[in-house]
């Protein structure tokens, strides 16, 4: 659906070139979530404005629907742009418009017979909820709330993509988790494929099929959200999935224990989450594990357990009982090698 | 009673003068705001539209705009009126009188409007002119619909300036024999030492001037939904 191949995007300032995306290559296919996160200034905002040509890619080809982008005159490109919607942080809503007028007054300008208009209207306030604000104006509204409004303007036009450009981060966690579940909503409704940046690991987490991490203006690491959560391996990806689990033990506690046997972190996926592994593991095994730290994350395909275990107990018995746990199907790391790093 | 007295003289004597100057006055004032808000709106979106970056990014456009507008600015109206007699003669036929006043009015004020408007535009979010774009809303409409639309209120306000500066402009409008208000306080007040014209006079512009600014406050505040 959408192809975005090696684009790369320069801008001029009096202090010389700036590369602000650098051949950058990715593919969304229809009905996913596929989602790209950054620190700021990573490039994530001009990559999106590349896909809907807001920004002019310096070099590199957008695909979309099987129209090669780059190659439209202006009026083209605008008769294409009606198929995608976009959402923003900041909103972008008209104050001296009501909500309904916010919705209505682009459907007209993209020439949507007015006859359709207030149907349109009125069906996609219902989806995003807020049927019961249709006069009020966008300054007597909350931040979530202009968020579904803009939300409702973008479906309005009914288009197979949607753009997501940090969307819920200047929304309060409550409201972050409803805008989420909404986006999934109509991905689900309406098979609608969604691209979206975010600095929120929380947003990968919930409700996107694909991530990519960027950093300076490149893609360091990519894959289904399942495959990255559970074995990252870029330095920024690790430290993004600490925001929002615990993986961070002091080295002076980890060298202690590891005088009596090994630290390691266990990582569950899918069917193995649910078996009692460690039970049988002191049972079967002369060896004492003990749970340093825990958690299970919840991902749109799937669950994740992280453990990190001190297992005590002679090398050899240890070494038996690893290969125990990775014919069940978990992941195992030292300590020293991965997290040691960060 | 002696205060009352002296009132119903000097209105008996005075208030038809005044009358007709505070027509004039108004006639100037409307047909030159009218004209100028035609030009200068425009010329705002102008000057908006073709900076750097934006949808009609123009170097050599924006560079002359500026610049003219610019000049028309620094020169005070009583020289401007004289400066550009010729033109007005070309375009109205006459120099004289509230006909060959408007020219002169307007290329003051029309330049002023245009700043006026360039600032308003300008503080219209520019992530909703983005939202629209990437819409595939055509450039012309948004400008009407977003551009000028969200910039009402401070248009408002900037039209009142406008209606404001013009009035103190108008005053000099005597000089070429337009009248109005300014003129009589001028002639009268001060040539010929009838104190009392000028007081009148010049209560009335007070009046004038808090009137327009109220009203002007009033329509932008009520468009204003924030």
């Amino acid at each position: 659906m959408i192809h975005l191949e090696n684009i790369s995007k320069e801008f001029k300032s009096k202090k010389g070139v700036i590369r602000a995306v650098n051949d950058v290559s990715l593919h969304v296919k229809k009905g996913e979530i596929h989602g790209v996160i950054g620190y700021s200034g990573a490039g994530k905002s001009t990559l999106i404005r590349c896909v809907n040509l807001l920004e002019t890619p310096t070099a590199g080809k957008v695909r979309l629907n099987d129209r090669e982008f780059t190659e439209l005159t202006k009026s083209e490109l605008l008769e294409e742009r009606k198929n995608i919607g976009m959402i923003f942080q900041g909103f972008n809503l008209l104050r001296t418009a009501t909500v309904e007028e916010n919705i209505s007054i682009p459907l007209k300008l993209i020439g949507v017979p007015t006859k359709e208009i207030p149907e349109r209207v009125e069906k996609y306030l219902k989806i995003v909820g807020l049927t019961d604000k249709k006069n009020a104006y966008p300054g007597q509204l909350s931040g979530g709330q202009k968020q579904r409004v803009a939300i409702a303007r973008a479906l309005a036009q009914e288009p197979d993509v949607l753009l997501s450009d940090e969307a819920t981060s200047a929304l309060d966690p409550e409201t972050t988790e409803s805008i989420l579940e909404l986006l999934l909503k109509i991905n689900e409704e309406f098979g609608i494929t969604i691209l979206l940046i975010t600095h929120e690991m929380q947003v990968i987490q919930k409700i996107c099929d694909y991530v990519y991490v960027m950093e300076a203006g490149a893609i360091v690491e990519g894959g289904p959200v399942i495959d990255l959560f559970s074995n990252p391996q870029h330095k920024t990806t690790r430290s993004f999935l600490n925001t929002i689990s615990q993986r961070k033990l002091s080295r002076e506690f980890v060298s202690n224990l590891q005088k009596s046997g090994s630290v390691l972190r266990l990582t569950f996926r899918g069917a193995s989450t649910g078996e009692p592994l460690l039970a049988v593991v002191a049972k079967e095994f002369a060896i004492k594990p003990n749970i340093l730290t825990a958690n299970i994350m919840e991902l749109k395909n799937g669950v994740i357990g992280n453990l990190d275990v001190h297992l005590a107990g002679e090398s050899e018995e240890v070494a038996r009982s690893l290969t125990f746990l990775k014919e069940q199907g978990v992941m195992i790391e030292e300590w020293d090698d991965q997290y040691g790093k960060i | 009673m002696i205060n009352m007295e002296r009132f119903n003289t000097f209105t008996e004597q005075w208030m038809p003068l005044i009358g007709t100057a505070l027509i004039e006055t108004a006639q100037m004032v409307l047909i030159s705001l009218t004209i100028s808000t035609v030009l200068g709106i425009p010329l705002g979106i102008l000057l908006v539209l073709t900076r750097r970056g934006q949808a009609w990014e123009n170097k050599w456009v924006y560079q002359a705009l500026n610049l003219v507008v610019n000049i028309i600015r620094s020169i005070p109206f009583i020289i401007l009126l004289f400066f550009i007699l010729p033109f007005t003669k070309l375009v109205v036929g006459t120099t004289i009188g509230v006909q060959g006043v408007i020219v002169p009015l307007v290329i003051y004020t029309a330049p002023y409007i245009a700043r006026l408007m360039e600032s308003s535009l300008l503080e219209v979010d520019s992530g909703v002119r983005e939202a629209y774009e990437a819409m595939g809303i055509k450039t012309r409409h948004i400008i009407w619909n977003v551009l000028l639309r969200e910039s009402r209120p401070s248009i408002v306000l900037g039209l009142t300036i406008a209606t404001v500066g013009l009035i103190g402009a108008t005053a000099m409008a005597g000089l070429v024999g337009a009248g109005g208000l300014g003129d009589l306080a001028y002639r009268y007040g001060h040539l010929r030492y009838e104190v009392d014209v000028m007081y009148a006079t010049v209560f009335i512009l007070i009046i004038l001037v808090q009137g327009i600014q109220s009203l002007g406050n009033y329509f932008s505040a009520r468009m204003k939904k924030d």
